[in-house]
């Protein structure tokens, strides 16, 4: 199986520590990765400021760098989903964020990783409701969650319950910035929460809702960290962890 | 026109800055708070009371099915419709748009000589700016649903679908009735505060010479009209009076009299959380000796229905449940939306209307969907806000820093060279470029939050250096 690994802008250039967690881990699962080394930008941001034109050139160079793989993976829901529905012509099914390709495609049942921490699971709305890794808490469905699925396969981590498991943390993009005010209100609620629970270690599929949080984080000097998923999942989390 | 009044109708006229409007709420933690907990609370209402139906998400999948087929005919029942409702004994009146709706209401009360009139809560009415028309022109018209009757004496419009005032506090409505009603000054039981208003609207619906209300269904097949409220203002109003005047939109059509349990199955549980509403009315021919008047208005809705991206917005019940869930609309409050209805299907309405206005509303907005998810009739509502931002563009409401930022964005993506040079430069600068300058006042993003910690190494050139040679 070829997989292409994707790695989104800003965690290429910000957060590189998610893509090796993300590639270590796949090729761990058995998988032939490669990583395309001239991709740049999905156009996610440009088509959610309304100037989807302006992507189309991103669009046409992912798919140009993704051709003949079986399937493309990313440690991005909200840029997966961008790809799978925002991009003109047919949706593209190849391209899966991490957590849902470890569960639907490998059908993963164990993973050899630790993890001793408590980790409050952030929910990320594009994951959610755009590709569907959990049940959303507004449908009447039997419950499901691929991320907290692969997270209870880790060594040690206790995760622990919000008493708003899938609320939006507010980054949302230019939103983060158009609506500052609501968005690090949004932001600032959502670490309440982590915090009521006394969360160590804040994870989940989407490095910009982290990055949003983490910044919040910092600036207030709260005990609380972000890691991304992978990183976890891959065991790379505990080499960082204290 | 006294201050507010004409405060509202400059405000009318102006661009809505949705980022400043709600960043003046957030500025009062306390009230933020309090917010934000009072519509949760409604939304897990609504979660529980869903819950327990069995078949929820397939009753939503086949509410949405009726009204789209609905719409697919609009035509078709409309004439069905007026047919039927003329047989009942009603008079049927078609408006083009708001400004013939509201001389339409006019005529009736003037045929009839009508001075007072008692209304009860119809968001069309507000949509059409109905009472300062009325009161213009000499009528007396009192809201009598409480938070409509809250919002009217305010002079303010309602902030949210189903409840109105919601964004006012207990205090303050004891001290806007201890003004208007003469309740004491320090009483804020609400009890006592209802009974007050109780008492003070008995009067006017017992002088009121005709009764506005608005519709939440309209049967096609049978020409009869379905009200549901939870105090009853919308039955004592039609009752008492000598003449019934009902506005609603064409939007509101269901096909036959056995789709209303669908919609009535999802319509309370979707708002409050309750089963069904207190009332329930049918209302099919008038008593004898009085009128029944039905106005049927456009108002821009034949227009959304010609277009495919948009047109879902109609099938919306009106319901709350997406202001409800909102997020954002849980922490900057209605009247941010500067918009009649406001939150996420303002959100989608508003620029339809009228785009220069409301051309902020589709970015007020992280996005989230969860509006769509709770949507008993599955509006895509986060997908046409998507869709309304490229509108915007295209027709030059986004600010040209943005637009020409994204295409400069769009330029260096398109070349992988390009791209790492920026890359490289932005790790570059956020690294040593003095704090000052990077928390500059440009920097919205930095007012409350630390940029990100950049690493030495982009994951492109780790693979480079590490994996290259494989
Ligand atoms: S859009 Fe849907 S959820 Fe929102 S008010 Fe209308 S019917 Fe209710």
């Amino acid at each position: 199986m070829k997989v292409g690994l994707f790695a989104p802008c800003y965690i290429d250039q910000f957060y590189p520590q998610a893509a090796v967690a993300t590639l270590e881990l796949l090729e761990r699962l058995g998988c032939d990765v490669a990583y395309p080394r001239g991709q740049t930008c999905c156009g996610q941001p440009m088509a959610n400021a309304g100037c989807a034109p302006a992507a189309e050139a991103a669009h046409r160079h992912v798919a140009a760098c993704f051709e003949g793989f079986d399937y493309v993976v990313g440690p991005s829901g909200s840029c997966v989903l961008h790809l799978r529905e925002h991009v003109e012509g047919a949706p593209d099914a190849r391209y899966y964020e991490l957590c849902q390709f470890l569960v639907e495609v490998l059908q993963v049942e164990r993973l050899d990783a630790a993890f001793a921490c408590r980790v409050g699971l952030h929910a990320s709305c594009h994951g959610l409701r755009g590709l569907r890794l959990a049940r959303a808490s507004e449908r009447q469905e039997p419950p499901f969650d691929y991320v907290a699925y692969l997270l209870d396969m880790v060594d040690g981590v206790e995760r622990v319950p919000l008493d708003r498991p899938d609320e939006c943390c507010g980054f949302g993009g230019m939103f983060a910035i158009e609506e500052e005010a609501v968005s690090v209100r949004m932001g600032a609620d959502r670490l309440a929460d982590h915090l009521r629970q006394r969360v160590e270690v804040i994870t989940g599929t989407d490095m910009s809702c982290l990055m949003h949080l983490e910044g919040l984080i910092r600036r207030r000097n709260l005990p609380l960290r972000v890691l991304h998923v992978a990183e976890i999942l891959n065991g790379s989390g505990e080499a960082r962890n204290g | 026109m006294n201050d507010g009044a004409r405060l509202a109708a400059a405000d009318r006229s102006a661009r809505v800055r949705h980022a400043d409007r709600a960043a003046r709420f957030v500025a009062d933690a306390g009230q933020t708070d309090w917010h934000d907990a009072v519509l949760w609370r409604i939304r897990g209402k609504r979660d529980a009371a869903a819950g327990r139906v069995e078949g929820w998400e397939r009753l939503r999948a086949l509410a949405s099915e009726i009204k789209e087929h609905t719409l697919s005919r609009l035509d078709e029942y409309l004439a069905a419709f007026e047919e039927a409702a003329t047989a009942n004994g009603a008079q049927v009146h078609w408006a083009a748009d708001a400004d013939a709706h509201n001389r339409i209401v006019r005529d009736v009360l003037r045929a009839r000589g009508v001075r007072r009139v008692v209304k009860s809560k119809s968001m069309l009415t507000e949509e059409c700016g109905l009472n300062p028309y009325l009161e213009a022109r000499g009528f007396e018209v009192v809201d009598t649903d409480l938070g409509e009757r809250i919002v009217q004496l305010r002079e303010e419009p309602p902030s949210h679908l189903v409840a109105p005032a919601i964004h006012v506090r207990k205090e303050e409505i004891a001290a806007l009735f201890h003004e208007k009603l003469g309740t004491p000054a320090d009483a804020d039981d609400p009890r006592l505060l209802a009974a007050a208003m109780r008492e003070d609207l008995r009067a006017r619906f017992l002088a009121a010479d005709a009764a506005i209300t608005g519709v939440n269904f309209a049967v096609a097949s049978t020409g009869a009209l379905v009200l549901v409220t939870n105090e009853g203002n919308a039955d004592l109003g039609a009752h008492l009076a000598p003449a019934h005047i009902a506005c609603m939109g064409i939007e509101k059509l269901i096909p036959k009299p056995e789709h209303l349990g669908v919609f009535l199955r999802l319509l309370a549980r979707s708002a409050t959380g309750q089963p069904l509403s207190v009332y329930t009315s049918y209302f099919c021919r008038p008593p004898p000796g009085r009128e029944l008047h039905i106005v049927l208005v456009d108002n821009g809705r034949s227009r959304r229905l010609a277009q495919p991206d948009f047109r879902a917005a109609l099938k919306c019940i009106r319901c709350g449940a997406c202001l409800n869930t909102c997020p954002v609309y849980r922490r900057s409050g209605g009247h941010s939306y500067g918009a009649t209805p406001s939150g996420p299907i303002g959100a989608i309405l508003a620029p339809g209307m009228d785009m220069k206005r409301y051309a902020s509303l589709p970015f007020a907005s992280s996005l989230c969907g969860s509006c769509s998810d709770v949507c008993p009739v599955k509006i895509d509502i986060h997908a046409q806000l998507h869709r309304w931002r490229q509108v915007a563009a295209r027709e030059g409401y986004v600010a040209w820093p943005k637009r020409w930022g994204m295409r400069v964005a769009g330029w260096i993506v398109r070349s992988p060279r390009r791209y790492r040079l920026a890359g490289r430069l932005a790790r570059a600068w956020l690294r040593h470029a003095p704090r000052r300058l990077r928390y500059g006042s440009w920097n919205a993003w930095g007012r409350a939050r630390e940029l990100p910690r950049v690493p030495d190494r982009s994951f492109g050139e780790w693979y480079a250096a590490e994996r290259g040679k494989k």
